[in-house]
């Protein structure tokens, strides 16, 4: 009930509308609940509406604190066998 | 596909469950609860449970919208999709949700009822406009994250000026319910779920933010971790959830940075405020009765509001008694515990909410889970 997908903005349209795009599917989405959307950004769609834009810096801190949180070794022999 | 395939990455899952192995202490267990049903579902079908040591549990919590919808408001909703000026507009994962006497949405909606399933709320009022002879009602479910879509679709028929829409309001909110599972210091002790944390939900959080958890985690002292629903999050949300405990602390701690801002969304909670307000009080399956964990439309949009305009009064109804779906919700049991898992109960003919939705344990248990219960049983086996 509560998924949502990350959605990159393609367009803005008026009455806070905005065209996206997923996996080759064009979609007039709501953008209403969000400020100073712009193309290019990413937003959590969810039912028709984007609720948040996601932050690509915290994305990448995420990351960063996840490869930090790994075992350290057991990563590299484990891509290394992949 | 960018922010969902980085975040599903086997080996540096199985590498922080490596880390979770070495912190957890060994003389004592760890259990903890995810409230989301899609965090249920991730847990589920990327098997993250069998990459956590023994001494750390997953329960499942009450955060699925469907599960938790009492048996009494789909009698409500298919009493009013059967009037015959009436046409229903539903989220799909209602049709299939049994009523009573075995009734569904679906079962009304073939005995000749105008059921429609749409994608957004949005669409509901688009169908008013376009078919003004008809009464358009959404069937509104939902936690925090779908409540601003409902709320910007009632706004939205307001400056259309339509008259023949309306919503049967049934959002609900989560830290009542978080509040709900906590406090049980009134219940036999036999009735008490023990839980050392919560990974906390997602979506629910890019809406109300994370602060309306702090009054809980310090009141109860278990530590909050705020998480999104890929398996890497839910993985380090566990390790952080584990450090907490093993430090004594119970913080509310934000793993879900990428979406999820302190304060949440302050424009959806200002069209929440103006379209909703609180009810005294509402039924939740699993749950009971919880105060002021729902809410209704306001006065000021009663012409929106399909229980004042069809008159809709609550008329109790009994779950199935042989299904468990309440202690499920509760944490109390395991899907597997119910005596109708897998045998009359399954995705296809579902008797109880948990088996319907996607993201309900007991559904979740049957499409991925089953099959671990069985190779682990049968490794067992071969050990012996």
């Amino acid at each position: 009930m509560c998924l949502a997908i990350p959605i990159r903005v393609e367009a803005l349209l008026p009455d806070q509308m905005a065209r996206v795009t997923l996996g080759g599917v064009s979609k007039v989405i709501s953008i209403a609940l969000l400020e100073d959307v712009r193309p290019g950004d990413y937003v959590l769609l969810h039912v028709g509406y984007a609720l948040t834009r996601l932050d690509p810096d915290q994305a990448e801190h995420t990351l960063a604190l996840m490869r930090e949180a790994a075992v350290p070794g057991l990563l590299a022999t484990e891509e290394v066998a992949a | 596909m960018k922010y969902i395939d980085e975040y599903r990455d086997g080996a540096l899952a199985r590498s922080i469950a490596e880390t979770i192995a070495r912190e957890a202490l060994p003389n004592r267990h760890y259990r903890f609860m995810e409230f989301c049903g899609g965090h249920t579902h991730a847990i589920s079908r990327y098997g993250i449970e069998d990459l956590l040591p023994s001494n750390v549990e997953m329960v499942h919590g009450p955060g699925c919208p469907v599960c938790v919808l009492p048996v009494g408001r789909i009698d409500d909703a298919i009493r009013l999709a059967m009037r015959p000026e009436v046409t229903l507009c539903t989220y799909a994962d209602l049709m299939r949700v049994p009523a009573s006497g075995g009734a569904s949405l679906m079962k009304a909606k073939a005995a000749g009822a105008d059921i429609r399933m749409i994608y957004s709320p949005m669409d509901a009022v688009l169908i008013a406009e376009a078919e003004p002879a008809r009464h358009v009602a959404f069937f509104a479910i939902g936690f925090e994250t779908t409540t601003p879509s409902t709320a910007l679709a009632v706004g939205l028929a307001r400056r259309k000026q339509l008259a023949n829409f309306s919503v049967f309001c049934n959002h609900v909110l989560t830290p009542p319910a978080i509040r709900a599972i906590l406090d049980t210091a009134s219940l036999p002790e036999i009735e008490r779920v023990l839980i050392d944390g919560f990974v906390g939900p997602a979506h629910v959080s890019t809406v109300i933010g994370t602060t309306p958890y702090v009054a809980l985690a310090a009141e109860f002292e278990k530590p909050v971790v705020v998480a999104g629903f890929e398996p890497l999050d839910v993985v380090q949300a566990i390790l952080m959830l584990v450090r907490q405990v093993n430090q004594g602390r119970s913080d509310v701690e934000n793993q879900y940075i990428r979406a999820v801002a302190t304060e949440g969304n302050l424009i959806a909670q200002a069209e929440i405020a103006e379209i909703f307000e609180l009810r005294e009080m509402f039924e939740w399956r699993g749950l009971g009765e919880l105060p002021m964990s729902a809410l209704r439309l306001r006065k000021a949009h009663a012409q929106f509001d399909a229980e004042r305009r069809f008159d809709i009064v609550p008329i109790p109804a009994a779950d199935n008694p042989a299904c468990e779906c309440g202690d499920v919700l509760r944490g109390l049991k395991k899907p597997a515990d119910c005596k109708l898992f897998g045998t009359v109960c399954s995705p296809e003919t579902p008797m109880g909410s948990c088996m319907v939705s996607p993201e309900g344990a007991c559904a979740a248990h049957w499409t991925y889970g089953r099959f671990r219960d069985r190779a682990r049983a049968s490794t067992a086996q071969a050990a012996a």
